[in-house]
């Protein structure tokens, strides 16, 4: 069953046709990516599917309902988390505030049951901490619990990142180039836990990344976008070696030089 | 604003001199600064969810006291006293979600000076509502308690002191367990940390700032509600609102501690200043500790401003 659909869809921003036409549904349990050069349009999607545009034209469905209706807060209320491009962390707080945050959608308290910390409340919030603890110790943040982010080194942070979206209990995690800026190690634990993520979690995975090593390791499928449109979609090695997506890495005068 | 700071500092009798004196005039300091301190906390909690000024803040803090006075005062309604400061401190939380809802959330993606002129202009238009409604009388508010007199040993306080003090330090704890417990308190330091990703929280940023006004709108009215039972309000005296502000810078502009202790030192070094030095000297005093803050701790006392690695 398809969780994730794009029907058709097309954005422009002004003049500029950012996503044209573009369709493709993730299955569950899948590891979708999204790889294309810059400006293609790849994180554009990411940001249709979070509601912080609207589409010209098109449909999106998650679990066979349209979300176009809904605002941006009420994205994670279905399932759908995500990490960004350029990590959006809440700075002055610890490792775990920010994972309880993950925790936002699943509160359910009154406020003054809350302020007089209720029994129930208390069993809540234990529940929480559990589950914040278990995502803790499967990405082995254990060190930087109660360490204030901005003093994090960037490859902690990505992870931290990472984490805070586990700890909403997701059923599709999107994940805004989760190897960008890490080292070579760092990049083999990342496609370690994404496999894990799939596999013991059964969470669906939607990847933009430019790392092929880490998009062939990972995916089942892959789509290649260049300026706003589909080339190509498949293994990762069909992609890769399909005529149209190296014609978009390499330009035309590449293909050319090769041909001559 | 002459007759304002009359009505601000000149309520002090002369004290003859004695360490009991030296003890009463802290703690009419330290009730001063509390009021002080909770404009200021205003003024801090909007700025750190909205990254706006609220230069009616003190303005908020004055409404507030004359919609009490007019609801509980026995020339006006004369209903319960509870029930009036109940209702004043209703009537400016919605006044406060209103404005940011109508008002403010169309100023997003300009210039923060733009904000700046208008939450001025929102203080011209309170004061002269204000004026325009309950004229230009200093007032009192009628504070069931007024004029008893608590003596402890030798020391005799009024209670009126004594109450604002409580209260202010019973709201801080209030505020504390509401910002450390509550989903909603969470909810906005999310915001106020990250507006983005605070989204994909599943927090609805936009609203929780107009709540975040109502909340330093209902702060205010608490602060109104304070200043109006221990001494005369009039129009003008929102324009404390300024004193307050330095209290927030002095406290480091972004800590809610901060604002408070900002807000007390204010109060507590102007009725020393008044005792000790030359006369005009403690109006000033507040100012020059801020300029003092910000020569050597330009963050302020309590600042949560990190230094960035390079």
């Amino acid at each position: 069953m398809s969780l994730l659909v794009l029907e058709q869809v097309t954005v422009r921003f002004g003049g500029l046709v950012a996503v044209n036409d573009v369709s493709f549904h993730v299955g569950e349990g899948e590891v979708f990516a999204l790889v294309g050069p810059n400006g293609a349009g790849k994180s554009t999607v990411f940001n249709l599917i979070s509601r912080f545009y609207d589409p010209a034209h098109g449909d999106i469905r998650f679990r066979e309902k349209s979300i176009l209706g809904l605002r941006p807060d009420q994205v994670p209320a279905l399932g759908i988390a995500r990490t960004f491009q350029n990590i959006e962390l809440f700075e002055q707080s610890t490792v775990l505030q920010n994972l309880l945050v993950g925790r936002h959608r699943h509160r359910r308290s009154s406020l003054v049951s809350e302020l007089f910390f209720a029994p129930q409340v208390r069993s809540e919030e234990r529940r929480h901490r559990q589950v914040v603890e278990e995502v803790i110790d499967f990405l082995e943040l254990q060190a930087y619990r109660d360490k204030t982010i901005a003093g994090l080194a960037y490859g902690v942070r990505k992870v931290v990142e990472l984490a805070r979206a586990l700890a909403t209990e997701p059923r599709i995690l999107l994940l805004d180039e989760p190897a960008s800026g890490l080292s070579l190690e760092e990049t083999q634990d990342m496609i370690f836990w994404i496999e894990d993520i799939k596999k013991q979690m059964g969470i669906t995975v939607l990847m933009v990344e430019h790392d092929m090593n880490l998009v062939a390791s990972v995916s089942d499928r892959v789509l290649a976008l260049a300026d706003g449109k589909e080339l190509a979609i498949g293994s990762a090695q069909d992609v890769q070696s399909h005529p149209a997506v190296i014609e978009a890495y390499l330009g035309s005068g590449g293909r050319a030089g090769h041909d001559g | 604003m002459l007759h304002c700071r009359q009505q601000c500092d000149g309520n002090h009798p002369v004290w003859g001199v004695g360490e009991l004196d030296l003890l009463q005039l802290s703690i009419s300091g330290l009730a001063n600064g509390c009021v002080y301190g909770l404009i200021a906390l205003g003024f801090v909690l909007i700025y750190k969810a909205t990254e706006a000024v609220n230069f009616a803040q003190g303005d908020f803090m004055m409404f507030g006291a004359f919609i009490t006075i007019w609801l509980a005062n026995s020339y006006y309604l004369g209903i319960n006293f509870w029930v009036a400061v109940s209702i004043a401190v209703l009537i400016m939380g919605m006044l406060g979600y209103l404005l940011d809802m109508i008002v403010l959330r169309r100023m997003f993606g300009q210039p923060q000076i733009a904000v700046v002129i208008l939450t001025i202009a929102l203080g011209f238009i309170l004061r002269f509502l204000a004026g325009a409604i309950w004229a230009h009388e200093p007032q009192s508010l009628e504070f069931p308690l007024a004029g008893e007199k608590i003596t402890l040993g030798g020391l005799v306080l009024g209670v009126e002191e004594v109450a604002v003090i409580l209260v202010t330090f019973a709201l801080c704890g209030l505020l504390y367990l509401f910002f450390s417990r509550s989903r909603l308190g969470m909810a906005m330091q999310a915001a106020s940390q990250n507006q983005l990703a605070a989204y994909f929280m599943g927090v609805p940023v936009k609203r929780i700032q107009s709540l975040v006004w109502a909340l330093g709108g209902m702060v205010a009215a608490v602060a109104g509600v304070l200043f109006a039972s221990k001494g005369a309000i009039d129009p003008s005296t929102g324009l404390l609102g300024i004193k307050a502000f330095a209290a927030a810078v002095i406290g480091g502009f972004g800590s809610l501690p901060g604002a408070l202790i900002g807000g007390i030192i204010i109060g507590l070094v102007e009725p020393f200043a008044a005792y000790g030095l030359p006369a005009g000297y403690s109006q000033i005093a507040p100012y020059l500790i801020m300029l003092l803050v910000l020569i050597f701790r330009p963050h302020g006392l309590f600042s949560q401003v990190q230094k960035k690695k390079v």
